[in-house]
């Protein structure tokens, strides 16, 4: 099977993706909708790695996976102190630093 | 000890005085014009043991130098203080001393009611020594000093009434005035050091013929305009009949007899470099004769006694400037008719300065008359003054003058016969004016009427402190041009320095005196007809246009108003609206331009964290598409 149409795969996951971070209010669906285009770029990753033969790619998609994975733990957890202090866990009710 | 180390000492003396005088305080008050005058007289008599020296001497060998110090050493730009004494100076430091000592004494008496007299003491003593530093001075910088100098100190005391305000005004004006002057002086030095190398007097007078003619011009007509400005001489002559808000001894000493002659000293210690350049020298000749025609005619509609003898000291400069214009033919007779002029011109400023002691100050001649019979020795002593001004046969002015009219006639062509019309006409005027003041204030009935507070002045001769200074300076207006001339004393005295020709003359010497004596009994005659047949009125008659402009001094200050102060105003107003206009428009406009962007791009950080996402996006979109062009291409 051609490898190509992984990579078309790979670019409209990552456009829902970056879609989703610019229409969603929802920090919690914003923040799935990174994690998505996360996804996307590892998908292409690999992708590419198999078409080139080596496995630069697929190191670098775990890499990847650890970032995601240390994001998660920072991002929710500012999205939980968000949500206790406004109530709220839209992105554009958090437009001032202060409250 | 050598003649050469006492040229500084000259200075010193005086100086010392003005030091010790200014600021020693009140202490000194009670004894303070003493020293003044103690000092000015020590100065006075080392002129005189210098001068003996030099009469010791061979006419070749009569120069003195002294080196002090050096005053700037650097490279390629040499000053030095040194002073230079030969017989121009010492004719200057003889009379500077001599008269500055008579006037120093008459003050004495004259300020005697002044609570400032230490002060006024201490500022005459600065005066003194600046004038010396003036003709002492062996280089064109030091003498810039000393000019600045005496221009210092005749600020100060023309303001030294400076509770008045018309004094604190004339001071000021005289002031202003004379930086007009000064500023040509200094850029006379400054060509003068592109074009020689140097400002010393010797290099620069020996070197004349290295320079190309248009630039000993220029430095020659910068030199003329720094006369101007301190002899008083058109178009910077406005501020001497102002400065008469001094005291009186003061416009003797300073605005009579010495500083306004300055002028007269720089032309012709800058011999050389006006002989080299016909046309500066024509300039000056222009501006000595249409001066002494505008003192002349100044000094006949002046009530007051001391601006009508303003006017007329105007036009004695005048004669001198057009002498000193006219070369090697003129120079000794310009400084022969300076030192008379000396004599005669501060007798006459003391006799009015003890007119108006006797006379509660009271200066206009419209209410004095009849003043001989209470002033016998003023009487005698300004009449010997005013026979000695108007050119009385064996008198000083009579030598000095009449030398110079036919110096004018011996220029030559058209232009001597100009001049010498000129000088023949002012000496008519001169015997006017004269004649009229002399008339007005001492014969006649009298005209004085008790003041608002019901005082009538009681006319007294002054005192003898006063007297005999006047008696002297009398002594010396009868005989001193007689003593010059006869032999030829002076002229072989200065020929050394300034040398000396005799031009051409297309008339005779006799011819000349002729015409000058008749001039003499004209002016005298009309001046007779009008104020010695018919009482003077009290309050001056309306008068002809030519009197209420002569009475304006010729409008000049209206000229210079319409002319300078107007024009400047109008220029400083332009001025000040492009500053508010385009100047501030731009920094403003720039200020306000950042302010307003910065405005605009606030905006921008709304805080909106899906909006950032999208400059990110959108920025992350650019640059990809930039690498895909750039690979296309």
């Amino acid at each position: 099977m051609n490898p190509v149409y992984y990579l078309y795969l790979a670019a409209l996951l990552f456009t829902i993706g970056a879609t989703g971070v610019l229409i969603r209010r929802n920090a919690i669906v914003v923040f799935m909708c990174i994690e998505l285009m996360l996804n996307a770029c590892n998908l292409a990753f690999v992708v590419f790695s198999r078409m080139h033969g080596n496995l630069d790619g697929q190191i670098i998609a775990f890499f990847t996976m650890v970032v995601a994975a240390a994001e998660v733990v920072v991002g929710l957890a500012i999205i939980v102190s968000l949500f206790r202090t406004r109530h709220s866990a839209s992105v554009d009710d958090a437009s001032l630093m202060k409250l | 000890m050598n003649a050469e180390n006492l040229i500084a000492l000259l200075i010193a003396a005086p100086l010392l005085g003005a030091a010790v005088l200014l600021v020693g305080g009140r202490r000194l008050d009670a004894a303070g014009h003493w020293i003044g005058t103690i000092l000015s007289t020590t100065s006075f008599v080392f002129g005189v043991i210098l001068f003996a020296d030099l009469l010791g001497r061979n006419a070749d060998d009569r120069t003195l130098m002294q080196h002090l110090y050096t005053w700037v050493p650097v490279a390629g730009f040499q000053a030095d203080v040194t002073f230079r004494l030969d017989q121009l100076s010492m004719t200057f430091v003889l009379l500077i001393t001599g008269v500055g000592s008579l006037i120093h004494l008459y003050s004495v008496g004259y300020m005697e009611h002044d609570e400032r007299r230490r002060r006024f003491f201490g500022y005459l003593n600065l005066f003194l020594a600046a004038m010396l530093l003036l003709v002492l001075a062996d280089n064109y910088l030091l003498l810039y000093v000393g000019w600045e100098g005496v221009g210092l100190a005749s600020y100060l005391l023309i303001g030294f009434w400076q509770h008045k305000p018309s004094a604190a005004t004339a001071a000021k004006k005289a002031f202003l005035v004379n930086r007009v002057g000064d500023m040509g002086l200094s850029i006379a030095i400054m060509l003068m050091f592109t074009t020689f190398g140097t400002f010393a007097f010797g290099p620069v007078l020996s070197h004349v013929t290295d320079a190309s003619e248009g630039r000993l011009t220029a430095i020659g007509l910068l030199l003329l305009l720094a006369a101007c400005g301190k002899s008083a001489q058109v178009p910077l002559q406005s501020w001497l009949g102002d400065a008469m808000e001094g005291p009186t001894p003061v416009s003797a000493l300073i605005h009579a007899a010495t500083m306004v002659t300055a002028g007269v000293y720089l032309i012709v210690r800058s011999g050389a470099i006006f002989n080299a350049a016909p046309d500066a020298q024509l300039v000056v000749t222009v501006v000595g004769a249409v001066t002494l025609l505008f003192g002349a005619i100044v000094g006949c509609a002046k009530d007051d006694i001391k601006k009508a003898l303003a006017g007329s000291t105007m036009s004695q400069i005048g004669y001198m400037v057009l002498a000193a214009g006219l070369g090697p033919i003129g120079y000794v007779f310009a400084i022969m008719h300076l030192v008379t002029h000396g004599f005669f011109k501060a007798g006459l400023f003391l006799g009015a300065g003890s007119v108006m002691h006797g006379m509660n100050d009271e200066v206009d001649m419209r209410k004095f008359g009849g003043l001989r019979k209470y002033m016998p020795v003023t009487f005698i002593t300004f009449g010997l003054g005013y026979l000695a001004i108007i050119g009385f046969p064996g008198l000083s002015g009579f030598f000095s003058k009449d030398k110079i009219i036919e110096a004018a006639f011996a220029k030559g062509g058209t232009e001597g016969w100009i001049l010498g019309t000129c000088a023949l006409v002012g000496a008519a005027i001169t015997a006017f004016y004269m004649t009229r003041v002399m008339l007005m204030t001492f014969f006649g009935e009298k005209r004085w009427q008790p003041d608002e507070h019901g005082h009538e002045p009681h006319p007294h001769e002054s005192p003898k402190v006063m007297t005999i200074p006047m008696i002297v300076l009398a002594i010396g207006s009868v005989f001193a041009g007689g003593f010059f001339s006869i032999g030829d004393r002076f002229l072989h005295w200065l020929e050394p320095i300034t040398g000396h020709s005799e031009g051409d003359s297309p008339i005779s010497a006799g011819v000349v005196t002729g015409a000058t004596m008749v001039c003499l009994v004209i002016g005298v005659g009309i001046a007779y007809l009008q104020y010695g047949r018919r009482p003077v009125p009290a309050v001056a008659p309306r008068g002809s246009l030519l009197t209420r402009a002569a009475r304006r001094d010729l409008l000049q200050d209206d000229f210079n108003h319409v002319v300078l102060v107007r024009g400047g105003e109008h220029l400083t107003r332009s001025l000040v609206y492009v500053d508010h206009t385009l100047v501030d428009g731009v920094v403003n406009g720039t200020a306000a331009g950042f302010g307003g962007l910065s405005g605009r791009l606030r905006k921008l950080q709304n805080g909106y964290a899906r909006s950032y996402a999208v400059s990110m996006f959108g920025g992350a979109a650019l640059l990809v598409a930039a690498t895909l062009l750039m690979r296309a291409v």
